[in-house]
């Protein structure tokens, strides 16, 4: 099994959210940037078939040279090679774009992505570049097992989970439940060593046109105070949630 | 010309996203000075669309569409946007909705938004608000394609009801090869779900173990609400998976989300910032969920959720 895994490099869950040169650009002083939360989960799916099964584990990223300490961690968690296709991540079409030429060259059976990033939050990289090479796709997926060129999956759906079936190739968009949270890898000292050993290939972009644009941003506006009620005097809160909220 | 919505049917019905994206089709189309037109699948009630503003109604009956799968939804998606000379697909944040979308943007060569939260801010060019940053903030977004896709973020357009008179055409799209195949579904029934729930109630590590959920499970179903809770408590296998809200979990817009014994760090709130109004309950009048929350009250969960309930049976009694 070839396998690629597709990794977003974002700032960490923790980071404050500011923005720059009036408003048009996310402020990235003091920000530390992390594999995608959702992509560690594929990462980690995809050593576990490496280890068991036998596969190789390429992990890809399309941005600029910001991003290769990422990629360092994703070699040093155990992916045997990186590819870093060097462009701005600006818009999720073209990434899906530059992402189908290194499925095509690569010539990868099995693809793992995450749901969405969590920064832009588009949730749609995975599902365009399936559309583009044409390989079944799988989203919110929660459950993968493969035996032979049959793959068993499960996802998430409202209100509970859908089993489906396929044959290879295939992507899906993984989360929590693909591995367990307390089965994540993290790089331990001879895996950082190993990793700057192994190889990072840098590939020039296709150059797409961008279909989106973002032009602004806001943040969430100021929150007025939160109106406290006394612990003795719980009738107030629903007195105040109907005739006040009017949400019950 | 027109902007074309995809109406999700579940057994045949609509449910509340399916209309909410309908009443926010037809604003784009009067926007655009254009029709509505909305394309559904085996649905039992079409006409239900017209009282939210579905000039034509697009119905496809063909029982090979019974299980859903993503790819042949999106090619009769985008057969029904060539069909229409759409320039504006709309689609619902359903689990198969956020699902669906962006395979039918790549068929469409179309660029495509999630999370939109408003009528478009302009027509030309074409521009969008949207979430971003897991709810932290918003960004307005130009989609530069001819024709454009996007996914409206539930709740966040209500139903406007605007009854027109509409038509119903049957519609035989092709439907492509998948080797994609549903084998099971499980659904919890009987349930209220995060994902169709008004209300939602919510509970964290303060509750100290599974055994204490009986009083959240109670003040759920008093409410209609669903239940939910905060990443540690699924992680130590208290409540399911399915259950987990925050940025790494599930995306809460509910009307009013109850949450209890939840510190409220930046990453559960990621998760329900975008719930109207929010409600804590906490011993410690430094949780960062106070600074979060509309109402609050500082106390037990022990003490205070017995007495809520209580008062709410009071209140539901006397407003049956
Ligand atoms: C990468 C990453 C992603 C994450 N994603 C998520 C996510 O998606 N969702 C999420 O929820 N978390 C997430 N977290 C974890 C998050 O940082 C917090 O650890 C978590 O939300 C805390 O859960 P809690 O509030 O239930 O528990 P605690 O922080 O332990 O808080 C318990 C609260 O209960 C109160 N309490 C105690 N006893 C009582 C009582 N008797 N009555 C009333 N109140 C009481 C306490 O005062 C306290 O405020 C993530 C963390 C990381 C690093
Ligand atoms: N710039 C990128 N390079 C590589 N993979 C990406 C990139 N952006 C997104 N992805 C993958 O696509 C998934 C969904 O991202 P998105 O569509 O941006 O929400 C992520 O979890 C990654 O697996």
């Amino acid at each position: 099994m070839k396998i690629l895994v597709c990794i977003s490099h974002v700032p960490d869950t923790t980071s404050k959210i500011n923005f720059a040169e009036n408003n048009t650009k996310f402020d990235n002083s003091g920000v530390q940037y992390v594999i995608n939360p959702y992509d560690e989960f594929a990462l980690t799916r995809a050593m576990w078939f490496k280890e068991k099964q036998g596969a190789t584990v390429t992990v890809v990223t399309v941005g600029n040279a910001t991003t290769e300490p990422t990629l360092r961690k994703a070699l040093a968690i155990g992916a045997d090679d990186a590819i870093r296709v060097n462009t701005e991540a600006l818009d999720g079409f073209t990434v899906a774009k530059e992402l189908a030429e290194v499925v095509k060259n690569g010539e990868y059976n099995l693809v793992l992505a995450g749901k969405e990033s969590i920064d832009y939050n588009g949730g749609m990289v995975p599902a365009m570049l399936a559309s583009f090479v044409d390989y079944s796709f799988v989203n919110a997926c929660i459950g993968l097992e493969i035996e032979g060129e049959k793959a068993t999956i499960s996802r998430e759906i409202d209100g509970g989970k859908e089993i489906l079936s396929a044959n290879l190739p295939l992507i899906i968009a993984g989360q929590k439940g693909l591995v367990e949270e307390k089965d994540l890898r993290i790089p331990n000292m001879r895996g950082i060593m190993m990793a700057r050993q192994k190889p990072l290939a840098i590939v020039e972009s296709a150059n797409g046109n961008p279909t989106t644009k973002i032009v602004s941003f806001e943040k969430q506006p100021a929150k007025s105070a939160c109106k406290l009620v006394d612990a003795d005097n719980v009738g107030e809160l629903v007195n105040l949630l109907h005739n006040e909220a009017k949400v019950i | 010309m027109s902007v074309l919505v995809f109406a999700e049917t579940s057994e045949g019905k609509y449910k509340k996203a399916a209309l909410e994206v309908t009443s926010y089709g037809k604003k784009v189309a009067e926007l655009l000075g254009t029709n509505l037109v909305v394309l559904t699948a085996n649905s039992s009630e079409p006409e239900v669309l017209y009282n939210y503003g579905a000039e034509k109604v697009l119905t496809v009956k063909n029982d090979a569409l019974k299980p859903f799968n993503a790819k042949i939804y999106a090619n009769i998606v985008k057969q029904a946007a060539e069909k229409e000379s759409t320039q504006v697909v709309i689609i619902e944040s359903t689990a198969n909705g956020l699902y669906l979308a962006p395979m039918v943007a790549a068929n469409l060569n179309a660029g495509y938004t999630s999370n939109v939260i408003a009528l478009p801010s302009a027509t030309s060019p074409f521009t969008v608000k949207r979430k971003t940053f897991s709810n932290k903030a918003f960004n307005n977004t130009e989609i530069l394609t001819d024709i454009k896709v996007i996914a409206l973020a539930k709740n966040s357009f209500g139903l406007v009801e605007n009854k027109v008179a509409g038509t119903t055409e049957e519609f035989s799209p092709i439907l492509v090869e998948s080797n994609l195949v549903s084998t099971t579904i499980e659904q919890t029934s009987g349930k209220v779900t995060i994902a169709d729930a008004d209300i939602v109630v919510s509970g964290g590590r303060g509750l100290k173990g599974p055994e204490n959920w009986g009083m959240i499970e109670e003040l759920a179903s008093v409410l209609g609400a669903a239940t939910a809770c905060s990443k540690p408590v699924s992680d130590l296998g208290w409540r399911p998976h399915s259950e987990h809200v925050g940025q790494t979990g599930k995306q809460v817009s509910s009307n009013l989300y109850i949450a209890i014994g939840i510190s409220g760090a930046i990453q559960h709130l990621a998760g329900v910032n975008s719930s109207k109004v929010k409600v804590v309950i906490n011993t410690d009048p430094e949780a960062p969920f106070f600074k979060a929350a509309d109402y609050g009250i500082v106390g037990d969960a022990f003490e205070v959720v017995p007495k809520l309930i209580e008062k709410l049976k009071e209140f539901k009694a006397n407003n049956a």
